[in-house]
């Protein structure tokens, strides 16, 4: 096995990523088969090639530094699960 | 009016044969009847009637597009404001986008009818659309067949007429795969063509919008509507949008069409290889030339792809806090225990895997023998890509092993499942063009139902135009295109 139950979870909590301890196996069953297939890509020797991050080789577009939007802070804060007083709200996070 | 083309529609609403008002309640009467295919997440009924009355009060004052009036569907991942836009996940299930996609906004500036979202593997990932959270779509062709994913709604609902036309997304072969299992055509354009703005990101070097149609012709129509350089999208390509429609007819005569041997091998059914030899031949007679390729590293973009795209998963998909918008847990202990179970809760099995997938292959000391390494064959894809379309205009090939496989039947096996994109992902990682077109129905086994059969056209960067022409030319000598599911005619 690539990968243990106990990589699983490490992964999982990094990913802040909650798995049931019931599927951690199953989970650990189907990283393990990805990796294999992962490592054809070892067949051939890349030293020499550049990565290609993305398609189009052009660079980073710029704009002029004008404001073009406008504050719709509530508007976006309707989406939200819990807001109060114009603010997210979540668990406390300091005692 | 089902069975008609854009342009045939677009006559019918000028000559005052029938009406957008008319046409959108026959469609709508239609994704009714067929419900149970489970094409649509949402239908937009009133919406959609709103729209055409619009329309029609634009075509009595000549004021209309080739679009305007005809009632189309967005797969689920474009943002729709006061719509619901899912993506296909449970994390989504109450979200109302505050903005529109560009794309959405194109087609609504054009004056297209907005049907309804359409089904779709969760944000994005599968090739049967069976990871929905709202649940498999059937194909047309067989109900106990998968149609493709991710965008398997739209290729179901053009393919069973419910919309003229729809809008869908490819990453590895979102729109190409669905597009050949219901038998419809399909393009993926250049990445940059289409504006990402909008359209929720699963693996955002890879995504790029494209339209799903009933023919070559219609989908050059779309395409027209959709394509152009947008501020909103820092990848968006600032390059003229050429004439789609006017190009179609361009002759063939003296094409020279690459076959990458590569995509022939092991593994691809041998019913498809005989469908597609008998299209070279109407290519032969359309006066091509057919040329044999090598593209060694081909074989190799199936794992460089579920590396790179589960890296850009991992990172797009950490928006999903349960914090600012989306499914939160109940009773949260801590912010820690509100993360873990939001998403636990809100993500289906898929997703999870590529999440965790591409957290690992970019955690300190995997990134180079993963991501870096993966980079690198891209790299070596693409540039054989690039030397093989030196040589040959455009390059053909299967656009999937196998025929539509039946429902539940790769579900259990991730790995077989990432194996039905043999033919489309290395596409993606080069960014280039490449439209999937029917070309055949048959079994693929003695006994077996008669499914579709797709082929799959991939030219250069900004060949859209080309490789419509390439299509449309094919059907303009055959009828595959113009087959439908029976029970649905």
């Amino acid at each position: 096995m690539l990968l243990t139950t106990n990589d699983v979870k490490k992964i999982a909590y990094l990913a802040r990523l909650g798995i049931e301890d019931h599927d951690l196996e199953a989970f650990t069953h189907d990283l393990t088969n990805m990796l294999t297939l992962m490592t054809q890509m070892n067949s051939i020797n890349t030293d020499a090639v550049e990565p290609m991050a993305h398609p189009q080789p052009q660079n980073q577009r710029l704009r002029a530094d004008n404001v073009t939007e406008t504050n719709q802070r509530e508007h976006f804060q309707h989406l939200a699960p819990h807001v109060e007083d114009g603010v997210y709200l979540v668990p406390k996070v300091i005692e | 009016m089902h069975t008609k083309t854009i342009k045939q529609l677009a006559e019918g609403l000028r000559a005052g044969t029938f009406s957008s008002v008319e046409l959108t309640q026959h469609f709508l009467s239609r994704i009714e009847k067929f419900h149970a295919l489970n094409a649509f997440i949402t239908v937009t009924q009133e919406h959609a009637l709103t729209a055409a009355q619009h329309a029609d009060t634009r075509l009595a004052k000549g004021q209309a597009d080739l679009l305007t009036g005809i009632p189309f569907a967005h797969k689920d991942i474009f943002c729709t404001t006061g719509i619901k836009t899912s993506c296909g996940s449970k994390m989504l299930d109450n979200f109302i986008a505050p903005y529109n996609a560009t794309v959405v906004d194109k087609l609504h500036q054009a004056g297209a009818v907005l049907l309804g979202k359409l089904n779709m593997d969760e944000f994005a990932m599968g090739s049967s659309n069976e990871n929905s959270f709202y649940g498999a779509v059937h194909n047309p062709w067989h109900d106990n067949v998968v149609p493709g994913g991710s965008s398997g709604g739209s290729a179901a609902a053009v393919a069973a007429g419910l919309a003229v036309c729809a809008t869908g997304t490819d990453t590895g072969g979102s729109i190409r795969q669905p597009a050949a299992f219901c038998g419809i055509t399909g393009l993926k354009p250049s990445y940059g063509r289409v504006s990402r703005y909008g359209m929720i990101a699963y693996a955002s070097s890879l995504d790029q919008g494209g339209p799903m149609a009933k023919s070559a012709e219609d989908a050059a129509i779309l395409l027209q509507a959709m394509a152009g350089f947008d501020e909103k999208d820092s990848t968006s390509i600032n390059e003229p949008v050429p004439d789609y429609s006017s190009q179609l007819n361009q002759p063939l005569h003296g094409l020279k069409i690459g076959l990458p041997k590569e995509f022939f091998q092991h593994g691809l059914n041998q019913q498809i290889a005989l469908d597609i030899d008998a299209a070279l031949n109407e290519y032969r007679k359309l006066g091509a030339h057919i040329i044999e390729l090598s593209m060694p590293t081909l074989t190799l973009a199936i794992p460089a792809y579920y590396v790179l795209a589960s890296a850009e998963c991992s990172s797009n998909l950490s928006r999903y806090d349960g914090v600012r918008f989306g499914h939160r847990c109940a009773h949260p202990v801590d912010l820690t225990d509100l993360y873990l179970r939001s998403r636990a809760e809100g993500f289906g099995t898929e997703v999870k895997r590529r999440i965790l997938m591409g957290t690992y292959a970019l955690s300190a000391g995997y990134y180079d023998a993963y991501y870096l390494k993966a980079q690198k064959i891209r790299r070596l894809i693409s540039d054989e890509f690039q030397h093989a379309l030196t040589q040959v205009d455009v390059l053909m090939s299967p656009v999937t092993p196998t025929h539509a496989f039946t429902l539940g039947e790769k579900a259990a096996d991730p790995i077989q499942m990432y194996l039905e994109d043999l033919y489309t992902i290395a596409i993606n990682l080069a960014g280039l063009p490449a439209l999937s077109m029917p070309i055949g129905l048959s079994a693929s086994a003695a006994g077996s139902p008669k499914l579709p059969v797709g082929l799959q056209l991939i030219g250069p960067y900004f060949s859209e135009a080309k490789l419509l022409n390439i299509a449309h030319a094919y059907q303009q000598i055959t009828d595959w295109h113009q087959h439908i599911p029976t029970g649905f005619e």
